[in-house]
């Protein structure tokens, strides 16, 4: 058993297992945790395959950005895990049973389509005396650039949308006047008031 | 034994499972029903960089990054629904969520 065997296999057990904590912690922010956990991961196998790249990008993204957004959701909201939980295992047996099935035939499908690829040792995707960041780059940015140019506009649609859903307009914003603080003169602000010692005012 | 493109399909293929299997059971909770879309777009991408080192095409990598970037762009979207859900009703359970329709 060499060392990569059994490296994927510490990683696929790993995330197989973190990925049943996310769907079964009582807990959402153990879910968010236990998330976190298979990224890093499915992170270790995309090194495996020999994608570096997308490793690094997996872990920038979602652990960084995906899941701490979820984390801080999860922590903001203040919701009452216990009445979620009820009526958790109402959905086990449909959902068990359409799981096994989905899975059988995914297994089915895979099971007929590879026989058409090789199965040996990793051919490198990647081309030689190149890394994995440029060998993407030269593809991503040459056949792929409208793709490349139409995930950046997804991205700034995401972030405005997300921006104007939850932006919530004050009553009563303080903002800064300038024309106010220019006009104000030293007789509106300041007043001298003859205090009897002892009495206060 | 050698690790072959089968042993990460069969895994993609779990993950997958695990994910709609978390959408039927946690049908009250929103935020574990947004964690198992993001299983499943994890799922397909491992199946998308399987298949593009199996094939020695880095086509497949490509595609992975843009699958992560819609992934990243739906979770955005989804919580902030999600916030503007809870500080209209007070809840996230979804069963209520018809009431949001018109």
């Amino acid at each position: 058993m060499t060392l990569t065997t059994l490296a994927f296999y510490l990683f696929a057990t790993v995330s197989v297992a973190s990925a049943f904590m996310v769907i079964s912690a009582r807990n959402p922010v153990y879910s968010v945790l236990f998330l976190i956990l298979t990224f890093f991961n499915s992170a270790g196998l995309f090194v495996l395959m020999g994608a570096e790249f997308l490793a690094m990008i997996l872990v920038v993204v979602y652990v960084g950005a995906v899941a701490v957004l979820f984390l801080f959701v999860v922590m903001m909201l203040d919701i009452d895990f216990a009445e979620l939980n009820e009526g958790f295992l109402q959905y086990m047996p449909i959902g068990a049973t359409i799981g096994l099935i989905l899975l059988l035939e995914l297994l089915l499908i895979f099971g007929a389509s590879t026989q058409l690829v090789s199965q040996s040792a990793l051919p490198q995707a990647t081309p030689e005396g190149m890394t994995n960041a440029e060998a993407i780059g030269r593809v991503l940015y040459t056949d792929y650039i409208y793709y490349f140019q139409a995930a950046g506009a997804v991205l700034l649609v995401a972030m405005i949308g997300a921006i104007v859903l939850t932006l919530v307009k004050s009553e009563n914003p303080r903002r800064q006047s300038i024309a106010a603080q220019n006009a104000r003169r030293r007789e509106d602000g300041v007043e001298l008031v003859d205090i009897e010692p002892g009495q206060g005012l | 034994m050698e690790i072959g493109l089968n042993h990460y399909l069969t895994l993609a293929a779990i993950l997958f499972t695990v994910g709609v299997f978390g959408i039927f059971l946690n049908r009250k909770n929103v935020i574990v029903i947004l964690m198992s879309i993001e299983l499943m777009l994890l799922a397909v991408n491992i199946n998308l960089v399987a298949f593009s080192a199996f094939l020695g095409d880095l086509v497949g990598q490509v595609f992975a990054l843009l699958v992560l970037t819609v992934a990243a762009g739906e979770a955005a979207i989804g919580l902030a629904i999600l916030v503007v859900y809870f500080r209209n009703r007070g809840g996230i359970a979804v069963e209520d969520v018809s009431q949001m329709k018109g």
